[in-house]
């Protein structure tokens, strides 16, 4: 495995700690209970457990016969983090930071969430633990996911909304950062993605590459070979490193990321970072970023709010640029589609983000030969996005 | 053109000739319109203050609270953008030879270029910058640039900072120590004037350069407190709410005047 990031948590040129000097004790305190727990064995274990006891791993890595069948071209795979306790690849991470934090012995956790799957994962583990736990997330995502809103508050949580901007997970994540930047010698900030200053991509990447670990093994032992191609879907990009970064050093290996194309590259209103960003900096690392001549940040849109976000983590954009993991988009009415698709071929409703995945699948499988093999991850399940889906269709429910 | 690092520095030796303290107060460039900003500094000079900080609105500032995020809002709806803000400081220069030091997020920099920022921004006639998303550790590439002509780069240190960091910084900075009273963001509750003063004072035994104190101070009664120990006085979110109550009132500049020389008797 090579060693990205740098000791100064760069990736390429990509990562860094861009935070006000307030924090920066912090990161490094961070950097170095990391650089503890990850040779200390007992940390491991204690990890292991949890992840195997608790969250329910390893998921299952199952053969999606009918997909393959209607796609007509390679066999397709789906990894199912959507099975994990609470519904999403989410609590990977939040299980990793917060027997860290218990380390730390900080009594006091706080959290941004967009579609409120990382909110969720922080508040169940935070009930298991003990801790405290504030989760903030912008009115405008608190409406769409008004579920899992609910959901945070009955597991003991409180959720600040945040009113500032475009009132989705960016301004959500600077609120967390003014919170943490006041409250830092009691709290942890649980970063939900591979985001922010170093070292959090590198930390929240190691803590999901669990999902790619055990896909490699589960594949091997049921193909006997490794698969042609990767796909995820990619907001801040923690499920699809998650994925992707156990088999980087296969070269044979492809790897999709799919970005949210919102009403259509060409309409502006989207979130694809690849298709329209330039590296700047913002939240503490520099990376690809949605942003005006000016440095300004723009506002970003997408049907699924968990891929509504103007930056993307530091480890894509260096792959982006090395060319090793292609980006591409699906638009709202694209994952919308496949958002259906799966539901009725496999009886698996996914969420809107992991949709976007689908989306690319639905392209890409038809053009690769039968004997072909794609893993998809199915980052999350989509009960969080039925009042959602129901409300655009006219329904009440 | 290598006027900056030393109109910062000819400033505070005056100042201590005279055993005074320095007050810097803060406004948001743009913040409502750049001809207000432009009467603004003007107006802040007469009223007493010694240096001028002047925000460059970012649209995702993490080290400010609510008063400064508004402040950057209502600018960037008027239109300001760093270059536009380098071409106010550079008319300003025909009238003024305070002092003027920008307080800006990275990216904002980082678009225009960092070369070019440092050039530009020394010919209209900045003299500092203030950069909070910055630390040491990232700020080779701008130190870089600011070396040939300036302007001065200002770092930050905070009660969190450790002896190392604080080292470093004071090996690094030019022009003055920027130092956040308390553990937050702009504009909070000021609290624990004691290790305020227990920290600014050890600093400046080990410090040769001047300290200014900044974040949370609201009152003259505030800036009296601090200005018993440090070199220089930061006032900004109050300032900036008196801006934002009175911008459309003809009498803007008489009431920000009027709150200035409150703070400058003060000190």
């Amino acid at each position: 495995m090579p060693s990205i990031p740098d000791k100064r948590g760069r990736f390429g040129k990509y990562g860094g700690q861009y935070v006000p000097e307030t924090l920066m004790p912090a990161m490094l305190e961070l950097e170095e209970v990391y650089a503890q727990v990850r040779r200390d064995k007992t940390f491991q274990k204690e990890l292991q457990d949890c992840l195997t006891h608790y969250v329910g791993r390893p998921t299952p890595l199952y053969f999606a016969k009918q997909l393959t069948k209607t796609l007509g071209g390679a066999k397709v795979y789906l990894k199912r983090e959507d099975l994990c306790h609470t519904g999403a690849h989410k609590i990977n991470n939040a299980v990793g930071q917060m027997l860290m934090t218990k380390r730390m012995k900080k009594k006091r956790i706080i959290a941004e969430t967009g579609a409120g799957q990382h909110g969720v994962a922080v508040a169940t583990v935070a009930a298991m633990l003990g801790l405290e736990a504030e989760i903030y997330m912008g009115t405008e995502d608190m409406e769409r996911q008004a579920l899992n809103v609910f959901r945070m508050r009955l597991l003991g949580a409180k959720v600040t909304g945040v009113t500032a901007g475009s009132r989705t997970l960016k301004d959500a994540i600077s609120e967390a950062m003014r919170d943490w930047t006041t409250n830092v010698r009691t709290t942890h900030y649980l970063l939900g993605s591979v985001l922010g200053a170093h070292p959090y991509p590198m930390m929240i990447r190691d803590f999901q590459s669990i999902i790619g670990r055990e896909a490699r093994k589960q594949i091997l032992a049921a193909e006997g070979r490794l698969p042609h191609c990767l796909v995820a879907c990619v907001g801040g990009g923690s499920n699809s490193i998650g994925l992707f970064y156990p088999f980087v050093g296969d070269k044979k290996v492809q790897m999709v990321g799919v970005e949210a194309g919102g009403h259509g590259l060409t309409s502006g209103k989207h979130a694809a970072r690849f298709s329209g960003g330039s590296p700047g900096v913002l939240h503490g690392t520099m990376t690809y970023l949605l942003q005006d001549k000016d440095g300004q940040v723009n506002l970003t849109n997408s049907v699924s709010a968990g891929l509504d976000y103007a930056a993307v983590g530091p480890e894509h954009s260096m792959h982006h640029d090395t060319g090793r993991i292609r980006y591409t988009s699906a638009n709202d009415a694209e994952a919308l589609k496949a958002f259906d698709l799966l539901s009725r071929e496999e009886g698996i409703i996914p969420a809107l983000e992991s949709a976007h995945a689908v989306a690319e699948v639905v392209k890409l499988a038809p053009t690769m030969k039968k004997n072909q093999i794609l893993i998809m991850n199915l980052s999350g399940r989509g009960d969080k996005d039925v009042n959602q889906i129901a409300r655009m269709r006219g329904i009440p429910l | 053109m290598m006027a900056s690092p030393n109109r910062i520095a000819e400033t505070f030796k005056s100042l201590a000739a005279k055993e005074e303290k320095a007050l810097i107060p803060y406004i948001m460039a743009g913040d409502p319109s750049l001809a207000d900003t432009e009467a603004l500094v003007l107006a802040l000079e007469q009223a007493g203050a010694d240096l001028i900080e002047l925000g460059v609105p970012f649209s995702d500032p993490i080290a400010d609270g609510p008063v400064i995020q508004k402040a950057a809002e209502r600018a960037l709806l008027s239109g300001t953008s760093l270059r536009r803000i380098l071409g106010t400081v550079k008319t300003l220069r025909t009238k003024t030879q305070i002092p003027i030091i920008l307080m800006t997020y990275y990216n904002t920099i980082m678009a225009m270029g960092e070369e070019t920022f440092c050039q530009d921004a020394v010919a209209a006639g900045v003299d500092g910058v203030i950069v909070p998303d910055m630390p040491p550790e990232e700020a080779d590439i701008l130190h870089k640039a600011t070396q040939a002509n300036g302007p001065c780069l200002i770092y930050l240190l905070a009660p969190t900072s450790t002896a190392d960091r604080k080292t470093e910084v004071i090996r690094r900075t030019q022009g003055f120590i920027y130092y956040v009273s308390i553990t937050g963001i702009t504009g909070a509750k000021l609290q624990g004037l004691p290790d305020i003063e227990k920290n600014v004072r050890a600093l400046k035994k080990k410090a040769k350069k001047p300290i200014a104190v900044g974040f949370g101070i609201a009152t003259p009664d505030d800036a009296r407190r601090m200005a018993a120990f440090a070199d220089a006085v930061i006032v900004g979110s109050a300032l900036v709410k008196i801006i934002a109550k009175y911008q459309q009132d003809p009498d803007l500049v008489k009431h920000v005047k009027t709150f200035t020389r409150q703070l400058k008797n003060a000190i």
